[in-house]
């Protein structure tokens, strides 16, 4: 395509040579041309969106004073070894160290760990998904709800979940155990490292936890 | 019967209207979008149900390559400066003006410090596939990483985020490393940089 020069009579007053008066009309396909290049190019060598985060407190490596340190009661306690290849072992209560093949080994799937977790979360899964109804109602406004729904994952009786990794495992299995921690509206939980007992009682269910040696 | 004659139509389309909307889509996407910075490594975020955005401005990002890698970035130029002095400072190394400038507009970094120098004096291409062999050094014996992350906490003051973006397939035994170290800081909150997880999908690895 080409500019367009149209010839037109001005009428009037002519000048002696043959000067043209030329079209003010400007074709503006190879600019549209290069607009829509300079658009493809900024629509994908940017980012539209942020990236998702997820928010993580980690305790403080400081001394905690015995009679501040807050005990989680037997009944509520849940530890969960992730190990490799996305294996996940757990018990709940007090470890009985001495028992043979103590752990019970489960997955990230949903019918592994996160039926676990629902079943011993079940009173604050009900009610959390009571609230979410009420805010697609439109019946609680954001900030309430966010209210409500940090005091409902506080409160007593809801289970406390201990999270160690294993050194064999991957940053993927740390995020799925916190991301299950979310989808089951688990309050309390936190990423420690293994102490003396935790190997005593992986050794004796033969779960190994040390990275494995490269070939 | 007569033909019908069909006059002429010009067949000229005026493309003002729609150059003008180019133009406002183009001016909308260069205002609204930021580039994506070019990594060292390519990592592959593990996919999380979190819906929480990260924060603009005043970001410490930590990135975690699959072999465990460490590489930093912070976003102000001025503070990148400021920050890579009082590492310098700490591992007493004197720097030209060259290189903090040279540092300043860089986008990630992460060499032992040590070897600063002998990085920067790569030709600037090179260095962007070069800096994929280094990473700054987190063992407990030469801790550079909390070197880093105290300075840039001085600099940038209580309100920096710090991030860390690690590949799914980054051992956990690497991760540990990095979060000691910010413990031994007392840098107890992070953000943990994940992508939105597809619908239950079983992900083979």
């Amino acid at each position: 395509m080409s500019a367009e020069i149209q010839q037109k009579d001005s009428g009037g007053k002519k000048k002696a040579g043959h000067m043209k008066k030329l079209s003010t009309r400007i074709d503006f396909t190879p600019m549209v041309d290069m607009i829509m290049l300079l658009l493809t190019f900024f629509m994908l060598a940017t980012s539209m969106s942020k990236p998702q985060t997820m928010e993580i407190g980690m305790p403080t490596k400081d001394k905690v004073e015995d009679k501040d340190k807050n005990e989680a009661k037997a009944s509520e306690a849940v530890t969960i070894y992730l190990s490799k290849d996305h294996k996940v072992y757990y018990f709940m209560g007090i470890p009985e160290l001495d028992k043979p093949d103590f752990l019970k080994q489960t997955d990230f799937s949903p019918e592994g760990l996160r039926k676990i977790l629902i079943q011993k979360n079940a009173a604050i899964v009900a009610k959390v998904n009571e609230l979410k109804d009420k805010k697609l109602k439109l019946q609680v406004t954001q900030a309430d709800y966010e209210k409500q729904l940090s005091t409902l994952k506080s409160s007593p009786g809801t289970p406390v979940v201990v999270i160690k990794p294993l050194d064999n495992s991957t940053y993927n299995d740390m995020i799925s155990a916190l991301d299950e921690m979310l989808i089951c509206n688990v309050g309390k939980y936190a990423i420690t490292e293994l102490d003396a007992n935790d190997k005593t009682l992986l050794k004796n269910s033969k779960v190994q936890y040390e990275e494995a040696p490269k070939n | 019967m007569p033909k019908i004659k069909l006059p002429r139509k010009d067949t000229w389309i005026d493309m003002t209207p729609m150059s003008d909307v180019m133009i406002l889509l183009l001016t909308f996407f260069m205002l609204t979008s930021t580039f994506l910075k070019p990594e060292p490594v390519k990592v592959n975020t593990p996919g999380s149900v979190s819906e929480i955005k990260i924060p603009e401005k005043n970001i410490f990002s930590v990135l975690i390559s699959p072999d465990g890698k460490v590489f930093l970035d912070v976003d102000n130029p001025d503070d990148r400066i400021a920050i890579l002095e009082r590492v310098a400072a700490e591992y007493q190394i004197n720097l030209t003006e060259k290189e903090k400038k040279d540092f300043s507009i860089a986008t990630s970094f992460g060499t032992p410090i040590q070897q600063f120098k002998e990085f920067m004096a790569i030709p600037g291409e090179k260095q962007k596939v070069e800096l994929a062999n280094y990473g700054v050094p987190t063992d407990s014996t030469d801790n550079q990483f909390q070197a880093w992350v105290k300075a840039a906490r001085e600099v940038k003051g209580k309100d920096m985020v710090i991030a860390i973006k690690a590949d799914q397939g980054t051992p956990y035994k690497k991760i540990k490393a990095v979060m000691g170290s910010l413990q031994d800081l007392r840098e107890n909150r992070y953000n943990l940089i994940t992508s939105l997880r597809e619908v239950s999908a079983p992900k083979p690895d």
